[in-house]
């Protein structure tokens, strides 16, 4: 008796569940295949952002598969498309092994928009890729530098992991602006592949023990910034807004966001993982029957320094924990 | 009959040791050979000589009437000459197909169906309860050492040696290596089966062949020699002219107390539940052949091994000895048998291996001072005679008498009220060994029960009060008193019991 | 005889090596060793290297008593930092006001985390013998996902003056906090071996484990007791790399620390294969990588060469450590020693082989 009540309820719930679906206006299908999480504190704002946007109040059906597996993402994207979703977001581990997944989409009718990471594939084979341009953000953090007048230009460069698109993107600018003459490298290290504070700061401490003159510390990211201005502070040298060296570092985390605004650093330079809202604006555009955006699109960053640095800057666009105001990070 | 092997005047010597001296041996179509000896006596030698790992001095080898001379194992099985040894030669990861015919050397590529083919049938013909394709690590011990038989057999073999295939098995299974045999034997493969287990030769042979010391001691048919002559024979002593060993050792007449007193002990490694008792001061030993059970049952006592049944008093008093720790703890000392597997620690200095049993006991928070380690270490240096550059030379680097010393060393540091002390003088020179049956005696006065055990008869009758023969992994008999003689022992031994 | 002895010392040949570095690097400036004062703490190449190593000081020590009792290593040690650390974050920033008390009850709590880690490998080491590597290689991979989610998902900030002070100079102490705490980790580390068997019992498992039992050593207990003792070494390095810090970065925070760990207990002169163990030459060990790590900064090898220079240098090192290295050495001193005074003595390990060859001529005696 208790079992047939049982069925008579499930058999009910799932009638209201259906109608409702029915009723309601029918929702965008899309397949997000994404880095996990803990990747970083970048991919941690990016999937949930993906999260935010994509969601069913705002009219999506979406699904979210996270994975540092390339063949396991694959495997999701295969079947996203056989579930028959509308658009597919991909954000690749390794960036070959791709192309079946995209004739499949093809095949199947499914928009694919890349985000934050390409494929090695020919653009006419995906919608749109929605990316950072590394070398603008290099070239923005150079040019802030350059328009800071300082008597002269000495900087360490600290580099991210050898090879990166980060890094080659964040290295061209400054290595562009000194073959043109207008800074000198006095060292020239790297963090490593962990992209590593305590690198950073052994490359800082290395060059005070060499004895360089330097007065810039471009660090192709706030942890290695971090680790960089710890090998001053121990060696007595001053730094940020009335110091002597500028402190350049890149990602907006809020911690280094609060330095800046602080002036205990001089600027940071924003590479967004926020990428949903503009595809979700390119998707509900198609709906309504307008073209869709082709090939590689950047997003556009910013640069904050200690004037144009705010605490709504700081709350929308920073990436991972938030010091408090007024907390220095050291 | 037809002889597939004949072999006589063999020599073989290595480095200052004769090995073989004018050894015969033959062997017959279709039967079952057993070569019997003690430890040393050259039946390993032999073997090796005859499956080409070893070349012989002098001798002739014939082959089917053939005289032949082999170079390598490989030039051997080529002949038709097949060996499996104790420890099976196999890959446990590997399938049951895949050993029996990976390795030949014929194709480089394999037909893994036919392969599957052949294995199943010759599985099938031989009756061995194994699937093709079934893992070999998943068979059992008798199975596998079946499945090494047959890898050897296939190869149109015409002579098969099994060295010891039976140590590791229980009775079931080696009834089911046996009919195997018997299968073989039937079909006019020749065996040479080799074994420290008597019963098992007078269950199976058809001949055996004794050895001793290198030296052919005569051939004879199973059926008209019995046990009792054939362990006199192994162990060397005519039953005739054994002479009664006057003993230095004064029987100790005061029984008080037992020391170690166990009923029904018996342990994971197969020794069968025996009761076994021993007083202050008194030396008993346990004496038997190889595998008979000797050093099994002294691992029980020290629970070196798990127990798995038995009583046990230390002094009158009912105890629970799990682990060696318990033992040591209730004073009791045991130098295992394996000195390099079980006794040193081969990296650490004299030192710590001299006061390794009594820091053990003394406890993990309180280390012994360097200086007072040293003062102990030398002391036993001392009086024990050690050879060694000094207290922190490496233990491994001493000569196997002195690295015996020091783990006796260790054992006297703890003051012990009862050892059990394992061969004590397998391997070491013969200066050393009467040093060591000398400080048994004087232990024994001084107090301290001692259970010996060694494979030289004579050792054991000189030092021993009282010996307990082990037979099969169980008790045999019992011999005490003045008179005790080899010629009683190789009685029980051979499973007459007590000589009437 | 005691001057023979400083060749057959296990820490000689990775005072050497640092010796070596040490030259290098004064020949490239002479001011090498120059110390000055800044904020009231010493500052100069040598407290920058002492303050750099003091993790992997702390990391190598553990890991040198774990390689010796169960043979093996844990390649789980920067992971479980990671997690012990991510604990102590989360539980000072619970409290409602950091006080002195709070970061030493978090750091306490976080030494329980780093127990329980070390049991739950020892206890797969020890228990189930899985091979060590093979053990650890599960925290490996999934440590940091778990460390992320204790974190609370965003890398949090320890912006407060205590952990502040801890990870950099307490006011009015002339040296830096970290360097302070490697020291007392390393009189703490000493006095556990002084009043304990600890290394004669991870030893003996390490050198004869059935040898071992049979007087008493119970080899479960002991390489448990040394995995646990690493889980303790990871919460201390993971404290120090966490206060250093100033965020708990669960992606990169002690990243590959592992791999260079390991490399200190080998360079030490420890056999990686268990038994007899040196902690001195761990420790050696650790501050050799450190000091070539700066080295060749500041050599300024270039970004792209940086490796393959460290590679080559630990290739060289490797050979040097080597036993074979080590007994040509012997060799060599003993030829200059006997041409200098005319008198050759037989170095204890040439008697020892000659013992051991009157062994091996009875043991064939008995196989025969």
């Amino acid at each position: 008796m208790a079992f047939s009540i049982k069925r008579i309820l499930t058999v009910f719930v799932l009638l209201l569940a259906v109608t409702g679906l029915v009723v309601a206006a029918p929702l965008i299908k899309v397949g997000i295949v994404n880095l996990p999480p803990e990747e970083s504190g970048y991919r941690q704002a990016n999937v949930e952002d993906m999260n935010t946007v994509f969601s069913k109040a705002n009219g999506y059906d979406a699904r979210q598969t996270n994975t540092g597996d390339n063949s396991e993402q694959i495997a999701a994207a295969m079947g996203y498309i056989r579930d028959g979703v509308d658009y597919l977001l991909i954000s690749a581990a390794n960036a070959s092994g791709w192309d079946t997944v995209l004739q499949s989409a093809k095949k199947a009718g499914v928009i694919v928009f890349l985000f934050d990471r390409l494929i090695q594939t020919d653009p006419s084979n995906y919608q749109a890729a929605l990316v950072s341009d590394m070398a603008a953000e290099g070239e923005m953090a150079v040019n802030w530098l350059l328009s800071q007048k300082l008597p002269y230009y000495n900087v360490i460069l600290i580099r991210g992991q050898l090879g990166s698109a980060a890094e080659l993107g964040r290295s061209a600018a400054v290595l562009k602006a000194r073959d043109a003459g207008k800074l000198k490298i006095v060292a020239d290290g790297t963090g490593g592949d962990s992209w590593s504070l305590e690198e950073a700061r052994k490359v800082v401490e290395a060059a005070i023990a060499a004895g360089k003159d330097f007065n810039v510390i471009y660090a192709e990211n706030d942890g290695m910034a971090q680790g960089a201005v710890q090998a001053l502070d121990a060696a007595g040298i001053t730094h940020g807004k009335n110091g002597k060296v500028k402190i350049i570092g890149f990602d907006f985390n809020r911690f280094a966001l609060r330095n800046v605004q602080a002036g205990y650093w001089d600027c940071d330079v924003q590479c967004s993982p926020r990428q949903a809202a503009e595809i979700s604006s390119w998707i509900k555009a198609h709906q309504n029957g307008k073209p869709l955006p082709k090939g590689i699109i950047y997003q556009k960053e910013m640069l904050v320094d200690t004037t144009t640095i705010t605490d709504e800057i700081i709350l929308k666009m920073g990436i991972n924990a938030d010091p408090g105001k007024g907390v220095i990070t050291r | 009959m037809q002889n597939v092997l004949e072999m006589s005047g063999i020599c073989k010597s290595f480095p200052g040791v004769r090995a073989l001296h004018n050894v015969s041996f033959s062997l017959r179509k279709g039967e079952v050979h057993a070569l019997m000896g003690e430890n040393g006596a050259g039946k390993s030698t032999l073997i090796k000589v005859i499956t080409g790992v070893y070349e012989k001095d002098t001798g002739q080898i014939l082959v089917e009437g053939k005289a032949l001379h082999f170079r390598s194992p490989q030039e051997a099985q080529n002949f038709g000459i097949g060996a499996v040894y104790q420890e099976i030669m196999l890959c446990p990861n590997l399938t049951v197909a895949e050993n029996l015919f990976i390795g030949r050397g014929q194709h480089a590529l394999v037909n893994w169906k036919r392969m599957k083919e052949q294995a199943a049938h010759l599985l099938h013909s031989l009756d061995i309860p194994a699937r093709p394709t079934q893992q070999l690590s998943s068979c059992s011990l008798a199975v596998q050492q079946m499945i090494a038989i047959a890898r050897a057999i296939d190869m149109n073999c015409r002579i098969l040696i099994l060295d010891e295939p039976t140590s590791s098995l229980d009775e079931e299974e080696v009834q089911k290596l046996f009919r195997l045999m018997r299968e073989l034997k039937a079909r006019g493969v020749g065996i040479i089966f080799v074994t420290h287990f008597l019963d098992q030769v007078y269950e199976i042979s058809d001949r055996i062949t004794v050895l001793r010391n290198g030296e052919f001691i005569g051939e004879y048919e199973a059926a008209s020699l019995p046990q009792f002559e054939l362990v006199s024979k192994m162990m060397g002593k005519a039953l005739d002219d054994v002479s009664q060993i006057k003993k230095e050792q004064p029987l100790s007449n005061q029984r008080g107390i037992p020391v170690y007193e166990a009923v029904g002990l018996s342990s994971t490694a197969g020794i069968k539940p025996f009761n076994f008792t021993i007083h202050k001061g008194e030396v008993n030993g346990f004496i038997g052949l190889l595998g008979s059970g000797r050093s099994e049952a002294a691992r029980a006592i020290y629970a070196a091994d798990k127990v798995i049944s038995g009583e046990v008093k230390v002094n009158g008093k009912k105890v629970k000895i799990r682990e060696p720790l318990h033992a040591m703890k209730l004073g009791i000392g045991y130098l295992p048998e394996d000195r390099k597997s079980d006794g040193i620690i081969a990296d650490l200095s004299v030192r710590e291996n001299i006061i390794l049993a009594l820091q053990v006991l003394k406890g993990f928070f309180k280390p012994f001072s360097r200086k007072q380690a040293e003062l102990f270490a030398e002391e036993y240096i001392k009086s024990l005679n050690i050879k060694t550059a000094s207290t922190s030379t490496p233990v491994k680097s001493l000569s196997g008498g002195n690295q015996q010393k020091v783990i006796i060393a260790r054992w006297l540091l703890t003051h012990p009220e009862y050892l059990i002390l394992d061969e004590p003088t397998r391997g070491i020179d013969v200066g050393t060994k009467v040093e060591i049956q000398k400080l048994v005696l004087k232990l024994a006065r001084e107090g301290v029960s001692i259970t010996f055990i060694s494979s030289e008869i004579e050792e054991m009758l000189r030092t021993c009060s009282r010996l307990i023969v082990m037979k099969d992994r169980e008790i045999a008999g019992e011999l005490s008193g003045e008179d005790v003689t080899e010629r009683d022992i190789m009685y029980v031994i051979a499973g007459g019991g007590t000589q009437p | 005889m005691n001057k023979m002895k400083i060749w057959n010392y296990q820490a000689f040949l990775p005072l050497l090596v640092l010796a070596v570095l040490i030259l290098i690097n004064l020949l490239k400036g002479a001011d090498y060793f120059s110390i000055s004062i800044i904020n009231g703490a010493i500052y100069g190449n040598i407290p920058n290297i002492l303050f750099g190593a003091s993790e992997l000081v702390i990391l190598a020590i553990g890991m040198t008593l774990v390689t010796s009792s169960s043979g093996g290593q844990d390649i789980s040690v920067g992971v479980a930092a990671t997690i012990t650390s991510s604990v102590f974050v989360r539980v000072v920033l619970n409290a409602h006001e950091v006080t002195l008390m709070t970061v030493v009850g978090a750091f306490l709590v976080s030494c329980l985390v780093g127990i329980a880690i070390g049991a739950f490998n020892g206890t797969l080491v020890a228990i189930f013998n899985v091979q060590p590597m093979v053990a650890t290689l599960i925290l490996f991979t999934a440590g940091r996902s778990i460390a992320f989610l204790i974190d609370g998902r965003l890398s949090p900030i320890l912006a407060n003056r205590i952990t502040n002070q801890i990870g950099s100079v307490i006011p009015g102490v002339p040296v830096q906090t970290p360097i302070l705490l490697t020291v007392v980790f390393i009189i703490l580390f000493s006095i556990l071996l002084k009043i304990t068997n600890l290394k004669l019992y991870a030893q003996c498992v390490g050198i004869n484990q059935k040898a071992a039992r049979l007087n008493g050593i119970n080899p479960v207990i002991v390489k448990l007791l040394t995995y646990i003792i690493l889980g303790v070494c990871s919460a201390v390095a993971g404290f120090i790399a966490v206060t250093k810090a100033g965020r708990h970065d669960s992606v990169n925070l002690l990243r590959f620390v592992e791999m260079d760990a390991i490399l200190a207990v080998a360079i030490g002169g420890n056999a990686l294969s268990g038994g007899k163990f040196s902690i001195t030459g761990s420790v050696i060990g650790a501050y050799t990588i450190e000091v070539l790590n700066r080295t060749l900064l500041r050599l300024e090898v270039g970004t792209e060469t940086i490796k393959a220079f460290k590679a080559v240098f630990i290739i060289i090192l490797m050979i040097l450590a080597s036993p074979v290295a080590r007994g040509t050495a012997a060799k060599a001193v003993q030829w200059i020693r006997a041409r200098c005074t005319g008198i050759v003595r037989l170095p204890a390990s040439e008697k020892a082989e000659a013992s051991e060859g009157s062994e091996v001529d009875l043991s064939v005696e008995k196989e025969v």
